[in-house]
């Protein structure tokens, strides 16, 4: 059930760390719509399949407009609405299994196209809905239903590859904190370009990283996490490199790159060739 | 003596100007107010490999390829040896004497038109060599040639006088040596200059523009022979404000990428061909489902797999039905002439906007790259439909998915930035979008969905005569199926004609004449005789005349095997 439909039958299980996000995705809608004084039906939230997707069904309050897909094809459909409705503001939410295993294909188009969207990635390491089989950023050696004897195949490290394909516009953070988490969402919504706000977001049935993460004092556990320094230069590419060849999970802003957005592009384009009209074209065939 | 129609074939190697050479003749019989369909094979590289291109040009409306080759021009040996089977029993072949010779005594001369083009001071006037020589096998009137090169080369250049006077030197070059040669192949009957405004113009070309008509301002696509003309179209046309054309990264990106604009209220299409359209099937589905106005455009090679890239072949009906998994029909429209490409791509478009959903167009290779006169359409008169569109109080959570019986208009669709936010869902789903398993929500939904097509009737169609022996081509078989029926009603065969657009949903007058018919026969460019199997789910007797050789039917043998399949239903007849 969700708030809005008690007839709405899917639930996360309790203590999932898409709640946090939910949560700060409700938080930097609110406050994008009322910065930019758009109408909340302006907000278009383009979900994958996954335990995360649903996220379109469940925020709470007023409701964007929202399509859920089929799995790994956020990225063009985003692209499809916001090459045709540039004004909307377009994003996506997706997991790890979605957006990094069957929908990788698309993440270096997005970004050499700099289309202006946001995804927001929930990555718990595993597929939850179809329980609990490895994914792409499941750690090397790992133990889980598709990995009996351990995951044999190398964790990917997102954060790197987005920088590598180009992604204009790149956070890392964790669902623990949904205040913080939604200052760094709007910060990509507002960046014009595309943006990725990359959340860790825990898995308890499948692959509880919470203490992992946030560290355990009793537990003697070191969390893995840790804050971006204010000095850290956002905008320099080696200090974002630099950055990201330290252990565990940065939780801040790690790099940012001004260039013109698809967008902006299209409109050079048009403003050189204004088209013609089909009777126009047509005449070109005239014998 | 007088003929109706030639057909013309260079043939050499690509990169010859074996098309120019068949397109400037075709434009100058058009000039001259004949018809003509063009049509060319080359091999999936981009230089050389053995290639051909040829123009049947004709004093009435050209429905195919025609059967056999009346003037050859062989550019090469290779080109020789493998067109010269194809020559009609008086045909004669003008061969390329700077690179082969042929031992005296057929019917053939040798030209060496490079060497007499420079002569004229142009080098570029070779193939108006070979023209001349072809007009004069054929005596078609010089004037028009000449009339044709002072047309197109009067572009307001300097220059131009001394180009167009080298070209006609050039033309009567041509002539001297097919004189001297003495041939002659037969006399062109004088045109019947059409009353009409006419275009020059291919099949994916006309679809394009067709579409556009309609108000197509979306369009994304991947390069794949048959399609890749159609990308180019879109790129160079539709440009503008509020218009969108794009080469994206795959078929797959394609689709939903279509999926998001048509969501976001464009009118959105894509083209590819067969392998692309298996990539697409799940987006497909998902367009179904969440019932998002699209359109996807099938230009058929062969297949399976990378199969015969540019090659003929009608072997997708069966994927473009059902592309997805799932409880899915697709509507498929398949134009069966260039003129029908035009007015389907409009009809696609508007289609899509008015049922809410994904409508499949399947066209052919040898449909859509052939150039073709056709009647100028009347671009003022192509509807343009547009979906309905939520205006409401912007209620959180419109109910988009309610049950619809059909007895009323089918509810709008809200569109982003407007009221009525919901979701659109490629999980079964209640009304207002949100995921659902239970049974009622499933069976109301399917049947919704199925329900829409019967919005979708007012595709062309033509049912002629009464014989109980129907003949019943689709798509691009259309005009050689035509042409092979003209034929045979001439010499008196009992024979009825029944041809739609829409193989999806078929329209009811159709179904009712096909169920009226003893027979049905089916010409069809595939193995399994794909529409005759699904004629035959519905009752009726069908049975399919298959071709699968990479090239269209032939107008004559499609004739003989109908005429056998005649006289064997007339004996079965006789002993019953």
């Amino acid at each position: 059930m969700s708030a809005r439909n008690p007839e709405y039958d899917f639930a996360w299980c309790p203590g999932c760390g898409d709640f946090g996000v939910r949560r700060a995705l409700e938080w930097a809608l609110e406050d994008y719509t009322s910065d930019h004084e758009i109408p909340h039906n302006n907000n278009v939230i383009v979900a994958g399949i996954g335990c995360s997707g649903n996220m379109v069904h469940l925020l709470e309050g007023e409701q964007p407009f929202g399509i859920h897909g089929i799995h790994g094809r956020t990225l063009p459909i985003a692209f499809g609405i916001k090459a045709g409705r540039p004004e909307l503001n377009t994003v996506v939410v997706a997991g790890d299994g979605d957006f990094l295993s069957i929908g990788a294909e698309h993440i270096s188009p997005a970004a050499k196209r700099n289309l202006d969207i946001t995804c927001v990635i929930m990555d718990n390491g595993v597929y939850g809905l179809t329980k609990g089989q490895s994914s792409p950023t499941t750690a090397f050696g790992q133990l889980t239903s598709s990995t009996p004897f351990g995951k044999i195949e190398q964790q990917l490290h997102p954060l790197k590859s987005y920088m590598t394909m180009g992604v204009s516009f790149i956070a890392s953070h964790y669902s623990s904190k949904p205040r913080d988490l939604a200052k760094f969402i709007k910060m990509g919504m507002d960046h014009r370009g595309f943006s990725i706000v990359h959340v860790q977001s825990p898995c308890t049935t499948y692959n509880d990283t919470y203490d992992i993460l946030k560290g355990d004092r009793k537990k003697g556990i070191e969390g893995t996490a840790w804050i971006v320094e204010d000095d850290h230069d956002p905008t320099s590419r080696q200090a974002a490199e630099d950055l990201l060849e330290r252990p565990g999970v940065p939780l801040g802003l790690i790099y940012r790159e001004e260039r013109p957005t698809l967008e902006q592009e299209q409109e050079k384009v048009r403003s050189a060739h204004p088209g013609s009209s089909p009777a126009e074209v047509l005449e070109t065939y005239a014998v | 003596m007088l003929r109706e129609d030639f057909v013309i074939r260079f043939a050499g190697e690509g990169g010859q100007g074996l098309v120019t050479s068949a397109d400037a003749l075709a434009r100058a019989a058009v000039h001259a107010g004949y018809y003509v369909q063009t049509f060319s094979t080359f091999p999936s590289q981009i230089m050389g490999g053995p290639a051909s291109s040829q123009v049947r040009i004709s004093n009435r409306p050209v429905l195919s390829n025609g059967d056999h080759v009346d003037i050859l021009v062989a550019l090469n040996e290779y080109a020789y040896n493998h067109h010269s089977d194809d020559l009609a029993s008086d045909g004669v072949t003008i061969y390329n004497a700077e690179e082969f010779d042929l031992p005296s005594g057929g019917h053939y001369f040798g030209i060496k038109a490079d060497e007499l083009a420079k002569s004229t001071g142009n080098a570029r006037a070779a193939n108006m060599v070979t023209i001349g020589a072809v007009a004069t096998l054929m005596d078609f009137p010089l004037t028009e040639i000449d009339a044709y090169i002072t047309e197109r080369f009067t572009r307001g250049r300097q220059g131009d006088d001394e180009i167009i006077k080298a070209n006609i030197e050039a033309v009567r070059l041509g002539v001297g040596v097919a004189e001297e040669a003495g041939y002659r192949v037969g006399q062109l009957a004088p045109a019947n200059v059409p009353g009409y405004e006419q275009v020059m113009i291919t099949g994916n070309a006309a679809l394009s523009l067709g579409a556009f008509a309609a108000g197509l301002d979306f369009y994304v696509g991947y390069p794949i022979s048959p399609a890749t003309t159609i990308l180019l179209w879109m790129e160079n046309n539709l440009v503008g404000k509020d218009r969108f054309a794009y080469q994206v990264a795959s078929e797959l990106e394609a689709i939903a990428t279509l999926v998001g604009a048509g969501y976001a209220g464009k009118k959105a299409m894509t083209a590819t061909a067969g392998p692309g359209i298996s990539l697409m099937g799940e987006g497909l589905g998902l367009a179904w489902m969440a019932e998002i106005p699209c359109v996807v455009v099938d230009v058929q090679r062969g297949g399976p797999a990378t199969g015969l890239p540019t090659k003929s072949e009608q072997s997708d009906l069966l994927v473009c039905l059902h592309p997805a998994h799932g409880d899915v029909k697709m509507p498929v429209l398949a134009p069966g002439s260039v003129e029908e490409c035009f007015y389907a791509g409009a009809l696609a478009v508007n289609w899509a906007e008015r049922y809410q959903g994904p409508v499949m167009v399947m066209s052919e290779m040898g449909q859509a790259e052939r150039g073709e006169n056709i009647r100028k359409p009347d671009i003022g008169s192509v509807k343009q439909e547009s979906r309905s569109i939520y205006t409401g109080n912007g209620e959180n959570g419109y109910k988009r998915y309610v049950s619809w019986d059909g007895t009323v208009p089918l509810p709008p669709m809200p569109l982003p930035g407007g009221p009525g936010a919901y979701v659109a869902n490629g999980s079964e789903h209640d009304e207002v979008g949100d995921t659902t398993h239970l049974p009622d929500h499933h069976i109301r939904l399917t049947e919704r969905r199925f329900r829409k097509l019967n919005l979708l009737n007012d595709a062309p169609f033509e049912i002629e005569g009464d014989a109980s022996v129907a003949l019943m081509p689709w798509g691009s078989s259309k005009g050689p199926a035509r042409e092979a029926y003209d034929r045979l009603k001439a010499e008196g065969a009992e024979i009825s004609w029944i041809y739609s657009v829409a193989l999806s949903p078929l329209p009811q007058a159709v179904l009712d004449a096909l169920k009226k018919k003893d027979l049905v026969i089916v010409p069809e460019l595939n193995y399994l005789g794909q529409w005759s199997g699904l004629l035959r789910q519905e009752g009726i007797n069908a049975v399919s005349i298959t071709q699968y050789t990479g090239l269209p039917f032939r107008p004559g043998d499609l004739a003989g095997q109908i005429k056998q399949r005649l006289k064997a239903t007339k004996k079965a007849g006789a002993t019953r």
